[in-house]
């Protein structure tokens, strides 16, 4: 970038940094996955053949495209922001039409060798919309109507990237509710969407039946105890059966029925291998889906075994790691998809906890700086789109670090700025970038 | 609204602190406490792969080697290359048919996966190996992997050196893990007994392997490898010619014969018969052929050399004179008058002489082998003056014998021999209840009652006759190559076992004249070898054994041991020819053969003819053929049970409507097969003290 004096007014330089140290972590990790002992290692990193030098020409991409960027006036991107938003339907949309299949999903689109995944760039779209939604004059954000719309633009790209067999990328848009609830949302929905996943993962690990006991338990102590407040007022009673009904009717039939209809057997599959449960198919078909999802890879090398594998891997390094290039469970194959989604391993087993601990350091120090920064903007927009960058980046992070280290089903989303993978990587630029610009012009009010 | 919401920009920051914290934790309890993970890495990635080194060579006393390495070939298959390939070519290469082709096929990837090798077809034969060789390249997926085994040019002494086979659980444990699962371990024989010599040093490789198991190369460079050190040889005193001879000789019998260099204790040859080509347990019929050995119930297996236990019969009377020698009991001068029997005590023990003066003094009496003579002579030691109780006397009689190394193992270096017996007071205080004198036994004196013993005791109890006094422990081997004070495996067979020396020289010359008159005027004429004098000793012994449930006597054991030559003792040799009838009929040629082989190194072309006849006379005891029929038809009685495959079964069926009898045999289980073993001699010979009639 150069220093011109012109574009760097206000550029806040400790996000670009952070940007470029990941990067090159990234590059580093995935050639420390993919290198293998006598390569040609000036061919290897120019050659654009191998997955290193490919990132590293998506890291170049990603800075022209950021220079570009910050080189925008930033009332560009409020004023188009709905614009970006229809055309990033349209890209998803497309999708189903114009799609390759690779590796059992269906939201790719190919250019050429370049693949592009709608649904990973979407949410550069969706964070702008929602900004610009909630930052309009006439958005009363207390209004249930405004809360449905907002809603509403953060769910129908993770419908559609359902459709397209990717739940790991619709689960990011769920992120967006903490902007919402930044803005203004009840915190009872955040609450009871809580209360309602503790619920679900309590219907798998406990019996049905012991269940609805401690339930019904729960639910006349709680009478027990409220008695002289539903003397006062009888509706109290009623709001306590209400939602005891509706967690046993949650706990009996909901649930049920989501697993049995609504998710694929290998992603029921995955969800038992996380909390530790075998999962029986419920018929012949469903163990036949279950293993042609399978198909390919060794014998036990499911969910499971990934898991393990990854498990093993990140526990071996031990407190000061392997070194580069030294770790032997990612340098041979044993973790599978370790240049993209399992990308957290090999820095586990190269540099163990203390290698481990930098990176969050460095993650958690990204999201305070963003914090910080949307707290610091005066207009609504930015801080709403900064807090959309904060809450997707989160998200990615936690729901992938914690699936390698054994605390999330097996997801596939990439590791922020790390994993293998340029639409992710330049997704995550762009976003990064958007709100590098948004941040310089903090000192205009009016957008 | 933004400053109405400010402290909810808090709570986004706890939540975000939160999720890290739990993601910390977990990294701290994978990272630093769990210590698991490390070695299950390792235990993924590091393959240490142990490197086999030959195991060391057995060589004779001329420097030949009797037991040696060679290489064969294994058919090992990658299921995963295995593409279009003419399966019928391959299987009529290895002569099993297409379903077994697909059943190995599957077999191997159930067993090591896909992607790895797995035996398919294991110790090629060489027509099959060399036809493989050249069509290989048809059948990718297939390969052909070298294997060391063992081997043995002279197609001799199996007894001896044992086999080698895959550990089993119980040496496992035995060894505290000092193997593993798939190593090979001497399992009898010399094998066994040198195991820790002839293996050598094992190596270890790490390397790494991926996540199919495909070896990637050296782990760190191959910082942590250690080379194999080679197994050592050994150098034995067997004469491999000698021992041919002797397996030879055997061959159609059951018996042994062990032959010891007196000097050192050395054991010449060691054969037991009916014996095997040892090379027929390593080739790649061994699985058929040691089920052949195993199931012939005259057990060829067993070496009887260190494992059969016989009554002595007169072999023992050298012994028994020596002892009343130095007793005082008698002297060589006194005789005794026999006229064909020895009536003192209340059933008159019989003597195959008659006429007078055939025991007139102890040579005579020796030569002629006298019953009625060594009976007096046990029953004077026992009721020896000198200590005025018979129990002393019989107390010491059998002193003097276990220092003769009768009773008790010996110590030779091949595992699990037997100790034969030698009755002393105890025994015969609980069969009598104190009330015994020396009539009760008085068959000891002649070399039956309870005493029972191995050919390798005969033979070294000789040795010690030769040598006036003294024994080394027998063994095979004299030395390793190589050997540092750290090889203590040998030092006990260098010990000189003065046991016998206080007997004066004169009472053994007297013992070695009579010993030697057998051969030149008695009864072993038989193994009189020109310009050689030979001391000896026929023997021929009663035998009884339980024949579906009776008592059965059978024709008497052939027994013979000599020494030559009497003046400078190089070799002993105790031979023992079951069932064969009297001592100088089969045992006697037997042991003049080997004697004249060894000592001179070769046979006069006249005694060839001698060796083909003793070898070609069949002498397998009759009862056998029974014992085995009704073996093989109890056997396929079970197999038809469990499986209810008439198939076997019927073959017996139809035999049995020729012989009538037979037809009640599976029923008859109520005596199993092994108390008709006829090769292990019941221990408790008491009960059936024999009529005595013996030479």
């Amino acid at each position: 970038m150069e220093h011109n004096p012109a574009i760097s007014k206000g550029i806040d330089w400790v996000l670009v940094w952070i940007f470029i140290v990941l990067t090159s972590v990234g590059v580093l990790s995935i050639f420390a996955a993919t290198y293998r002992e006598g390569d040609d290692l000036i061919q290897g990193f120019f050659s654009l053949k191998t997955d290193y030098s490919k990132q590293l020409l998506y890291f170049g991409i990603a800075g022209i495209l950021g220079t570009f960027i910050l080189l925008t006036d930033s009332k560009f991107f409020t004023a188009t922001a709905n614009l970006w938003y229809a055309f990033g339907i349209l890209l998803l949309l497309l999708v189903f039409p114009f799609h390759t299949s690779v590796k059992g999903t269906n939201s790719i689109i190919k250019f050429g060798s370049f693949n592009l995944q709608p649904a990973e760039l979407c949410k550069v779209f969706v964070n702008l919309a929602l900004a610009k939604y909630l930052s309009r004059v006439e958005t009363d954000f207390k209004k249930t109507r405004s809360q449905l719309v907002a809603s509403a633009i953060a769910i129908v790209p993770a419908i559609l990237a359902v459709m397209q067999s990717e739940t790991g990328l619709a689960l990011v848009y769920f992120s967006f509710f903490l902007v919402m609830f930044r803005e203004g949302l009840p915190a009872a929905i955040l609450i009871v969407g809580f209360s309602l996943a503790v619920l679900v993962v309590a219907t798998l690990l406990i019996e049905p039946n012991i269940l609805a006991v401690i339930l019904t338990v729960v639910a006349l102590l709680t009478i027990y105890f409220l008695r002289r407040q539903i003397k006062r007022r009888r509706q109290l009673l009623f709001y306590i059966v209400t939602i005891w009904a509706f967690c046993v009717g949650v706990q009996r039939f909901a649930v049920p029925f989501m697993f049995d209809q609504v998710f694929q057997p290998y992603q029921v599959k995955r969800i038992y291998d996380t909390i530790g449960k075998d999962y029986v198919p419920k018929d012949a078909s469903a163990a036949l889906e279950i293993e042609q999802k399978n198909k390919g890879k060794k014998k036990g090398e499911t969910g499971n075994y990934n898991v393990k594998q990854s498990k093993i891997a990140i526990g071996s390094g031990r407190i000061l790691g392997k070194g580069l290039l030294s770790g032997t469970q990612t340098r041979y194959d044993f973790v599978p998809e370790q240049r993209t989604d399992f990308i957290f391993c090999t820095i586990g087993e190269g540099f163990g906890f203390v290698g481990s601990m930098v990176l969050m350091g460095i993650y958690f120090l990204l999201l305070m700086r963003i914090v910080s920064i949307a707290e610091r903007q005066r207009s609504v927009f930015s801080r709403c789109y900064a807090y959309g960058v904060a809450s997707v980046i989160f998200l990615h992070i936690a729901i992938n670090i914690c699936m390698t280290i054994g605390l999330a089903p097996v997801i596939g989303i990439p590791l922020p700025f790390i994993s293998y993978g340029g639409t992710a990587l330049l997704s995550f630029s762009v976003l990064l970038f958007i709100l590098i610009r948004l941040d310089a012009d903090r000192q205009m009010v009016l957008r | 609204m933004s400053v109405f919401n400010q402290s909810r920009s808090n709570i986004i920051r706890l939540i975000f602190i939160g999720v890290f914290l739990v993601i910390v934790i977990q990294l701290f309890n994978l990272q630093v406490i769990s210590g698991k993970y490390q070695k299950l890495a390792m235990d993924n990635a590091v393959y240490p792969k142990r490197i086999y080194p030959n195991r060391g060579i057995i060589y004779d006393r001329k420097g030949k080697a009797i037991l040696n390495n060679t290489i064969m070939y294994d058919l090992t298959v990658t299921p995963s290359q295995v593409k279009n390939i003419d399966t019928l070519e391959l299987c009529s290469f290895l002569e099993i048919d297409t379903a077994e082709f697909r059943k190995r096929i599957n077999d191997a990837r159930f067993k090591n996966g896909p992607v790895r090798p797995t035996v398919f077809e294991d110790l090629l034969p060489p027509a099959m190996q060399a036809k493989l060789e050249e069509n290989i390249y048809k059948f990718p997926g297939f390969t052909l992997v070298e294997r060391p085994v063992r081997v043995y040019p002279f197609n001799a002494a199996a007894h001896i050196m044992g086999y080698v086979g895959e550990v089993d659980s119980n040496i496992l444990k035995r060894e505290n893990f000092f193997y593993q699962l798939g190593d090979y371990v001497g399992r009898s024989g010399l094998e066994q007994r040198y195991e820790k010599v002839l293996m050598g040093q094992r190596g270890m490789n790490f390397l790494i392997k991926d996540n199919k198991n495909r070896i990637q190369g050296p782990y760190e460079k191959g910082m942590y490898d250690t080379p194999a050190v080679a197994g050592r040889n050994m150098r034995s005193y067997i004469d491999v010619e000698v021992q041919q001879l002797a397996e030879k000789l055997l061959k159609g019998k059951v018996g042994a014969v062990v032959a010891i260099e007196p000097k050192t204790g050395g054991i010449i040859a060691m054969a037991s018969g009916p014996g095997f080509d040892p090379n027929e347990l390593t080739g790649p019929y061994k699985q058929k052929n040691f089920n052949r050995l195993f199931l012939d119930v005259s057990s060829p297996l067993l070496n009887r050399a260190i494992k059969g236990q016989y009554a002595a019969g007169s072999t023992y009377k050298p012994l028994g004179a020596l002892i009343a020698l130095d007793e005082g009991v008698i002297t060589p001068a006194n005789g005794i008058g026999c006229t064909g029997a020895y009536y003192s005590c209340r059933r008159p023990v019989r003597c195959t002489e008659h006429w007078a003066g055939h025991a007139s003094n102890l040579r005579l009496a020796i030569a002629h082998s006298c019953n009625s003579f060594f009976s007096n002579t046990f029953r004077l030691t026992v009721d020896n003056p000198k200590y005025n109780d018979n129990r002393i006397g019989l107390q010491k009689w059998s002193e003097y014998l276990n220092a003769f190394g009768l009773g008790h193992r010996l110590g030779v270096d091949l595992p699990s021999e037997d100790g034969g017996n030698i009755p002393d007071t105890t025994d015969y205080n609980k069969e009598y209840r104190g009330s015994w004198n020396s009539c009760t036994m008085v068959t000891l004196g002649i070399g039956q009652d309870k005493m029972l013993v191995t050919p390798l005791q005969m033979a070294n109890s000789l040795c010690i006759v030769a040598n006036k006094g003294y024994y080394y422990i027998p063994h095979f081997i004299n030395r390793i190559d190589g050997e540092t004070k750290e090889d203590t495996v040998l030092n006990k067979y260098r010990i000189k076992h003065e046991v016998l020396s206080h007997i004066s020289d004169e009472d053994y010359e007297t013992v070695h004249s009579g010993m030697q008159d057998v051969v030149d005027a008695g009864t072993g004429r038989v193994a009189r070898i020109p310009g050689i004098n030979i001391c000896a000793k026929t023997g021929t012994a009663e035998n009884y054994l339980m024949i579906e449930g009776k008592r059965t006597q059978l024709k008497d054991n052939s027994m013979f041991v000599s020494f030559a030559p009497r003046e400078n003792p190089k070799i002993v040799v105790a031979v023992v020819v079951q069932n064969a009838g009297f001592g100088a009929t089969w045992a006697g040629p037997i042991a003049a053969l080997i004697m004249e082989k060894y000592l001179n190194d070769t046979l006069r072309t006249e005694r060839l003819k001698e060796v083909e006849r003793v070898s070609n006379a069949n002498l397998m005891p009759g009862y056998l053929v029974r014992a085995q029929y009704r073996a093989d038809s109890i056997r396929a009685y079970n197999w038809f049970k469990i499986t209810k495959d008439t198939s076997v079964i019927k073959k017996y069926i139809k035999k049995a409507g020729v012989k009538s009898d037979t037809s009640q045999l599976p029923q008859d289980r109520k005596a199993p097969v092994v108390k008709n073993n006829p090769l292990i001699k019941p221990k408790d010979t008491s009960k059936f003290r024999p009529k005595s009639r013996i030479t």
